[in-house]
């Protein structure tokens, strides 16, 4: 599995980056890779800077120090709509949705500044996620909180990303819909789509992705290949052993 | 640390709609003790010290301080019992000096109007020499004489989090309850708050500290109290936690499908 894994192309490259919300810095020094057609999984107890990392690279905070690549070009402090240009989509945890727009409206907006083949993208995101095909119509509001994660995640994908950072995507959901939801994830990176996933749920996020990153208190502490951490018992030393 | 406890929380629920946030609560704080109160997100903490402190009324169960039954009482009545709480984000008299925050701070302090402490200040202000000589202590153990006369609302969050130590430490409350104190806190800022914890156990008071950085908390607390899903899983010191299999699953998230 780890193999197949740092075969692949990096996607992002995040390298030694630093940054916060103007007082002293949430995240110090963080350095991960993404690469095509994988899962990688950012996890850490509270705190631990994981959302902050992904608005960080996905322009909506400044990077104070340290660099970003997306397919090997750098875009450090881009803004997040010059980002979605450079084939990067970001998925925030709430408000990721119009609710007062249908899912079509919605998959429309998601496609804003496509100059053409909207109407084919939405149909291929059809096949994709069955679940929204049915519901084209339907409110983004009136949609249960599983078929509005795979909107949120729909939508990101109007553009055909490179690169999807995903924070939460399972934030609410039932242990099924949380697993309905895994499963579409997976097929999203079967197109080639690299993932970067931020969840709660530390066991569960590293047995569906392929490499893991662990976070304490805004530092990188820990990666290697998601099955391997999840049997490691440093990793739960790092969320709750003895620090000193 | 003596055995008496100073709060006594029974068999507390809250639910918001659906929700239930505090399921079955029970726990006890024994008095003179530091005690983190820690687990994952939405375990209940917060929510538990709205409870506590007044600010939510519980759907069911008991919350005793000092012997006293504070369920039902409001906010301004459970802190003139002993108890001060904060919040997340510090809360202070935005237009009152940095000096005046202190001195209400000896008085009742929530839900207070601005007009009564305004008028609570100006007595406060005219008490004896000893208060004078005490509030000047103050002050300059929490470097907050230098800003003195400014106006509250122009502090760093990193002063306003100082102030906020510097009135707690003025009310002398039997229980103090903090609600994220290290949030957005630089190191050297924290290293001074683990202090003022350390100092407001000395001077006799009850601290219970909802935290998720945890190496602050096994550094500062006697002991520890562990949530999940509302309720409590553990109570214990910090270091019998990593043996606790269902504290490492509350951590970690359990990945049956």
């Amino acid at each position: 599995m780890s193999d197949a894994y740092l075969d692949a192309p990096v996607v992002l490259r995040v390298e030694n980056v630093t940054a916060g919300y103007g007082g002293s810095p949430i995240i110090e020094d963080v350095t991960l890779d993404v690469r095509k057609g994988h899962i990688t999984a950012i996890v850490g107890p509270n705190g631990a800077g994981k959302s902050t990392l992904l608005k960080a690279i996905s322009g909506v905070i400044k990077v104070t120090s340290g660099h970003v690549f997306v397919l090997d070009k750098e875009t450090t402090n881009l803004p997040p709509e010059k980002l979605v240009r450079r084939k990067l989509a970001y998925v925030p945890q709430v408000a990721n949705t119009f609710p007062d727009l249908t899912v079509k409206e919605n998959l429309e907006m998601g496609g804003y500044t496509r100059k053409h083949g909207v109407a084919q993208r939405i149909d291929a995101l059809g096949e994709l996620f069955p679940d929204l095909k049915k519901s084209l119509r339907r409110k983004a509001g009136a949609l249960s909180g599983g078929q509005r994660s795979m909107l949120a995640m729909a939508r990101g994908l109007m553009l055909d990303p490179e690169v999807m950072l995903l924070d939460e995507p399972s934030a609410g959901l039932s242990p099924i819909l949380q697993s309905a939801l895994w499963e579409q994830i997976e097929n999203v990176t079967a197109t080639g789509v690299g993932i970067c996933v931020v969840e709660q749920n530390t066991r569960r996020s590293l047995r569906h992705a392929q490499w893991g990153y662990v976070m304490v208190l805004g530092k990188n502490r820990l990666d290697g290949p998601a099955e391997k951490l999840l049997h490691d018992e440093e990793v739960i030393d790092l969320y709750v052993g003895r620090m000193s | 640390m003596s055995t008496t406890a100073i709060l006594e929380i029974e068999g507390l629920s809250k639910s918001f709609g659906g929700v239930v946030a505090v399921d079955n609560c029970t726990m006890t704080i024994r008095e003179g003790s530091v005690v983190g109160l820690i687990g994952p997100n939405g375990a209940g903490k917060s929510s538990v010290i709205d409870l506590v402190s007044g600010f939510e009324r519980p759907t069911s169960g008991r919350v005793r301080f000092a012997g006293v039954d504070v369920v039902g009482k409001r906010p301004d009545q459970i802190s003139r019992l002993g108890m001060i709480r904060t919040f997340q984000t510090p809360r202070e008299w935005r237009d009152l000096s940095v000096i005046d925050n202190v001195r209400v701070g000896r008085s009742d302090l929530e839900r207070e109007s601005l007009w009564r402490s305004l008028s609570a200040a100006r007595r406060l202000r005219r008490q004896d020499a000893l208060d004078t000589e005490q509030l000047r202590e103050l002050m300059e153990h929490y470097r907050l004489d230098d800003i003195r006369n400014d106006r509250a609302v122009g502090l760093s969050g990193g002063q306003k989090r100082l102030l906020e130590f510097a009135r707690i430490a003025a009310a002398k409350p039997r229980l103090t309850i903090l609600d994220e104190p290290m949030g957005g806190v630089n190191p050297v800022l924290g290293e001074r708050i683990g202090e003022a914890i350390r100092e407001l156990k000395k001077a006799g008071s009850t601290v219970v500290v909802v935290e998720h950085n945890l190496p602050f908390i096994e550094k500062t607390c006697d002991e520890v109290v562990v949530m999940d899903l509302g309720s409590v899983i553990a109570q214990g010191r910090f270091d019998e936690l990593r043996d606790n299999e269902r504290v490492v699953d509350a951590y970690l998230g359990n990945d049956d499908e």
